[in-house]
């Protein structure tokens, strides 16, 4: 198993993290290239407990998940689904007639994406309310791109609830691009024998390194990822910094 | 035989003239395979061509069979794909086409697409490589950014019609609407209410202000008040408008000049938008609301109750609605006496987890139809619908043309009776003659397909999910709709013997999809091999086969290497997702990996 990559430990002063500042935390922003689906749950089939027995097929219907609440959509199914996400998330849970808690489809009610997205944040434009109505959004689309990936993924940032689980994700729907897609991958045999360091771009078009403020802020401040070269990172504020600049 | 050989003694000129009055352009396919000389006649003389699958032709045979082309439609990804059931980078590419019709179709003044993706290098390519090109619409695309636009907007000297709908544009910024020309625009239609971000209010301004002939304006959420009535007291002549976001303070000077711009506006038919609606910005609307054709309001959820009765009782003229559940039976009961020449309602739902209180039932349709004979165009979002409410509602409007009916809970049965929804559906195909596009939900035995391939005769396209009982529901649809051109599936036990029950079926329709139901791999490769005029795309993400692939070293991820997957010998396995298209086109070039043409 190749060694997981270290992020770069830009902890400044403002970092929420800075209090629990000790190396394995860092291990939440690690990107790991082992191989696929290496510390993935198993692969479990769901079924929906309202289907009458007739149902027929590996794969009666697609996969379900319990809902824990309007902001839970782990399997992306009010966007675009995902390799990585769905063998992440899968899990067997008995589908209750709770009508707070029902089971969700993928694709299902067939509402364009574009609508769902809109509507979710339609509740209330202003500020104060926006993060209220952000809990209660169904999904916060962003592009992940990779340095040397041929296309680009999107992920839902609702899904996930820290830097860990993101990260996770990320490894799985990219791990396959490094190299020539040899799995086993340490941080010598990439491009440049260089690591990888996975960044954002925030509100303000800026491009910040991964991991530096509390996810929930994160969460609602970041519009797009990146997975860049170690050597390219270089440089790039730490989130502490750039409020020094601000001020 | 005599009258064709007399046709052959008219000169060329005067078959073309004839062939003019033939808009229709299935008409115009037809007689392009009477002969040679017609075919020849016909494509130099085409002017518009629609073409609902663009992997059906390659781009550059479709351009170089039609060099005076001017206007093209275009459509991509299957249907589901709105629904999130096509992964990202599956193809739908724009790029080949217009490089195509660069190379061969110098006039091209129009191109409309639908889920495609388009890139702002080949929006630069468009407006540079066509002098003449005048209208843009995009519906359900993505891959460009506001970038694109500007390009557009700064390169296209006689644009007019600048459409997006619900598209994915990433945001570059506001500039874009300061690429527009200095001098005055042709701009007839301008609409980026699906943009989510900031706009330069000052811009936009000056922009309306140089576009005389603006007929159709559809701002973003972004636009306030102040600034829409600026912008409408510069178009008096407006016809069609968006709103941005309409909050404003009841004694705001925004308020007030919003009030005396809309009531100039004596052309105004058609309003959408209504972004956070203030009840009080509503009050402002009713003024203008009787010779209303057209209403969205189903991006605003503040519209409701009491606020929506008040509006919508003066409405007398509407032919178009569209709005939100959370109107309820109420709101809908208002509408049927308002609303008497309404064809076209859409109720989308305003609570996608089901977790609230039912707000439209069938009670809401009943009225609707009761009050609404002219009702042909139906999208209705439901928490339960009964059987004797179907058979009414089609007694009440037999001129249903679309009828789509989503029960948000799969499966869900007459809760009055618990029986399944056959017969409800059933007296809407039997009912309605013209019914050309049909969607059905609730729960369904394959007795409603029965009746669908028994009555639904002009049927198009029908999109089903969570249906039927076996393979004989959708044989009865494969072998009765004779005019079926596209159907959808998913999440229903149909299998390998519904999938082969008549593969030459698939030839006369544009496409099928199937996905979650019970087909295999070896069905599949079946059909593949006794239809080599369609492509039989299968979409599957066999993960855990990969992963051992991987571990052999012997696959790449990346490759288009699929046959190690295909015909590893088992064929047993079901597959996922199924998109089976006739094509002259052959297989696919630009497929992603996880895209396996058999």
């Amino acid at each position: 198993m190749s060694p997981p990559l270290v992020e770069h430990n830009y902890m400044g002063p403002s970092g929420a993290l800075s209090t629990e500042a000790s190396s394995p935390d860092l291990r939440q922003t690690e990107l790991r290239l082992g191989l696929p689906g290496s510390e993935s749950p198993e692969r479990k089939q769901l079924t929906l407990e309202l289907l009458p027995p007739s149902a027929k097929g590996k794969r009666g219907f697609s996969e379900l998940k319990k809902d824990g609440g309007p902001s839970g959509d782990n399997l992306g199914s009010q966007g675009k689904e995902d390799k990585a996400n769905k063998g992440k998330l899968e899990e067997k849970k008995p589908t209750g007639a709770a009508p707070a808690a029902k089971a969700q489809v993928v694709g299902w009610p067939p509402i364009r994406s574009y609508r769902k997205n809109t509507m979710a944040i339609t509740p209330s434009k202003n500020k104060e309310d926006a993060a209220e109505a952000k809990q209660g959004a169904s999904c916060l689309y962003v592009k992940v791109s990779m340095d040397g990936a041929p296309y680009l993924r999107k992920v839902d940032l609702q899904t996930y609830k820290n830097y860990r689980d993101l990260s996770t994700a990320l490894e799985k729907m990219f791990s396959g691009f490094t190299s020539g897609g040899s799995a086993h991958v340490g941080p010598t045999d990439l491009i440049n024998g260089s690591k990888f360091v996975l960044t954002y771009e925030d509100k303000d078009g800026d491009w910040m390194l991964v991991g530096d403020v509390p996810w929930e802020m994160f969460a609602e401040s970041c519009r797009r990822l990146r997975i860049m070269k170690g050597s390219d990172a270089i440089g790039l504020a730490p989130r502490g910094e750039k409020s020094k600049i601000r001020n | 035989m005599k009258v064709q050989s007399a046709m052959f003694y008219f000169p060329e000129e005067v078959i073309e003239h004839i062939f003019s009055f033939l808009t229709h352009h299935p008409d115009r396919n037809t007689v392009s395979t009477v002969c040679k000389a017609w075919y020849k006649i016909e494509r130099l003389s085409r002017c518009e061509v629609f073409v609902g699958n663009c992997y059906a032709i390659r781009p550059d045979r479709a351009a170089a069979r039609f060099p005076g082309l001017r206007s093209l439609t275009l459509k991509g990804k299957p249907h589901f794909a709105d629904f999130d059931l096509v992964p990202p980078d599956w193809g739908g590419l724009a790029g080949p086409w217009i490089e195509a019709m660069a190379r061969s179709c110098p006039n091209l003044e129009e191109l409309r697409m639908k889920r495609m993706v388009v890139s702002d290098e080949s929006l630069e390519l468009l407006v540079h490589a066509f002098p003449n090109f005048k209208a843009l619409v995009l519906v359900s695309c993505e891959g460009f950014s506001t970038d694109g636009l500007a390009a557009v907007a700064r390169s296209c000297k006689s644009l007019r019609e600048l459409d997006l709908q619900e598209n994915e544009i990433e945001d570059r910024g506001p500039r874009w609407l300061n690429s527009f020309p200095d001098m005055c625009t042709s701009l007839v239609s301008l609409n980026f209410a699906c943009l989510k971000g900031e706009v330069n209010l000052k811009s936009l301004e000056r922009l309306v202000c140089r576009s005389p002939n603006l007929k159709c304006l559809r701002l973003n959420r972004a636009v306030p008040v102040e600034t829409l009535a600026k912008i409408m007291n510069q178009c008096p002549n407006l016809e069609d408008l968006g709103t941005g976001s309409l909050l404003a303070d009841q004694f705001s000077e925004a308020y007030v000049s919003l009030i005396s711009a809309l009531q100039k506006c004596k052309k105004l038919r058609s309003l959408s938008g209504f972004w956070d609606a203030s009840p009080l910005c509503l009050l402002a609307v009713y003024p203008i609301c009787a010779n209303l054709t057209g209403l969205n309001l189903s991006y605003a959820p503040t519209v409701q109750g009491q606020d929506f009765i008040n509006l919508i009782q003066h409405c007398v003229k509407l032919l178009r609605l569209w709005v939100l559940d959370s109107v309820g039976d109420k709101g809908l009961a208002v509408v049927a006496s308002a609303c008497k020449e309404l064809q076209e309602l859409r109720v989308f739902p305003s609570d996608l987890f089901a977790a609230g209180p039912a707000t439209v039932t069938e009670e809401g349709l009943v009225a609707i139809s009761t009050g609404c004979p002219k009702l042909n165009s139906l999208l209705y979002f439901c928490h339960s619908m009964t059987n004797s409410a179907l058979i009414t509602v089609s007694k009440n409007c037999p001129n249903f043309t679309r009828f789509r009916l989503c029960i948000l809970e799969p499966r869900k049965p007459d809760p009055a009776t618990n029986e399944p929804l056959d017969e409800g559906f059933g007296a809407v195909v039997k009912t309605c003659k013209n019914l050309r596009r049909f969607s059905i939900s609730g729960l369904l035995t394959d007795q409603v397909f029965y009746y669908i391939g028994k009555y639904a005769k002009a049927l198009e396209m029908l999109s089903i999910a969570f249906a039927g009982d076996t393979d004989q529901g959708m044989t009865y649809v494969l072998n009765g709709c004779k005019n079926l051109r596209k159907l959808e599936i998913r999440d229903c036990p149909f299998g390998d013997g519904a999938l082969l029950a008549d593969v030459t079926k698939y030839e006369t329709m544009r496409s099928l999809w199937m996905s979650s139901c019970d087909i295999s791999l070896r069905g599949c490769k079946a059909l593949a091999t006794k239809m080599p005029s369609l492509n039989v795309e299968i979409i599957n993400e066999w993960e855990a086969e990969m992963e051992e692939n991987l571990n052999n070293g012997v696959a790449e991820v990346i490759s288009n290497n699929n046959n190690k997957h295909i015909n590893n010998g088992n064929d047993e396995r079901k597959v996922e997702k199924l998109y089976v298209y006739r094509t002259v086109g052959g297989p696919r070039t630009d497929a992603p990996d996880f895209v396996w043409t058999l």
